[in-house]
């Protein structure tokens, strides 16, 4: 017997917690993306901590299911950001602050 | 013996796990940062493996640390010079928030771990060999999750088509430029 559940869980939070600081803090987009996959991997890390716990394979699949997500997720979020420096706007999320083109 | 293994190779999994996210999060470099999120997906991948989630391990490898980061990386290159932004240059009370924050969801969780749920996560259940083989994942997602199997498709195929309208420049621009 490795480590329990709780283990799992405690690890979970303090990536997620990682991840939150890196959003809030952090001013380059890039950065804010790679903090939001941060975040997604830990809730993937709780589901298969407690798959494993439950003995029921449905949390596997619905982090195989959060992971297709990040990956859409990542190819909208650097579509923006390559379509921020066509435009030549600076690299910090605080100068796009309105959608009209 | 194998018990002692077991712990050891999760700890280090997980240190490295915790200490590659404070990387992700601390260089200015956004390279780097991308270099430790690889790390911090390995190191995750080997706890999903002593979970016995085998299937997620290796499309988490094959997924992420492979496709998506290699994409991020290819972006963050094609930014060149000018993807460094300053590490945190937003007011005093924003950092201070933002570690509020993030630490309030850590000793939220983990007090809740402490003081509720120890006697109810103490053992796991049993569980059989076939537990989490890309045979019995498969079986699940073409009968008891078809839809949400459907649905990821569809997300992924949209996602497809509006990165392609993204990146595809315009009349307007042309002009601009």
């Amino acid at each position: 017997m490795g480590p329990g559940t709780t283990w799992y869980i405690a690890v979970a939070a303090i990536l997620f917690g990682i991840g939150t600081i890196g959003v809030i803090l952090r001013r380059s987009p890039l950065i804010v993306l790679l903090s939001l996959e941060i975040m997604l991997n830990s809730s993937n890390l709780a589901l298969v901590g407690f798959s494993r716990h439950f003995g029921t394979v449905d949390g596997q699949i619905f982090a195989i299911c959060v992971m297709a997500v990040a990956a859409a997720e990542v190819v909208l979020g650097l579509g923006l950001i390559v379509a921020f420096t066509r435009r030549n706007m600076p690299l910090d999320v605080d100068a796009a602050m309105e959608l009209r083109g | 013996m194998g018990n002692v293994l077991v712990w050891v190779i999760w700890i280090l999994a997980a240190l490295a796990c915790v200490g590659s996210g404070i990387a992700v999060i601390s260089f200015t470099n956004p390279f780097y940062s991308a270099l430790a999120l690889i790390g911090n997906l390995a190191s995750l991948a080997v706890l999903f493996l002593l979970a016995s989630a085998e299937f997620v391990a290796a499309a988490q490898i094959l997924v992420y640390a492979g496709a998506v980061m290699v994409m991020f990386l290819f972006v963050i290159a094609y930014l060149g010079g000018r993807a460094d932004a300053p590490f945190a240059g937003g007011p005093q009370w924003l950092q201070l928030g933002a570690f509020v924050s993030g630490a309030a969801i850590m000793i939220a969780v983990i007090v809740a771990l402490i003081t509720k749920a120890s006697g109810g996560l103490s053992d796991s259940a049993d569980i059989e060999r076939s537990f989490g083989s890309p045979a019995e994942i498969g079986r699940l997602f073409l009968t008891d999750h078809l839809l949400a199997f459907e649905i990821t498709s569809v997300v992924l195929l949209i996602a497809a088509i509006g990165g392609v309208v993204l990146a595809t420049k315009t009349e307007a621009e042309d002009d601009d430029s």
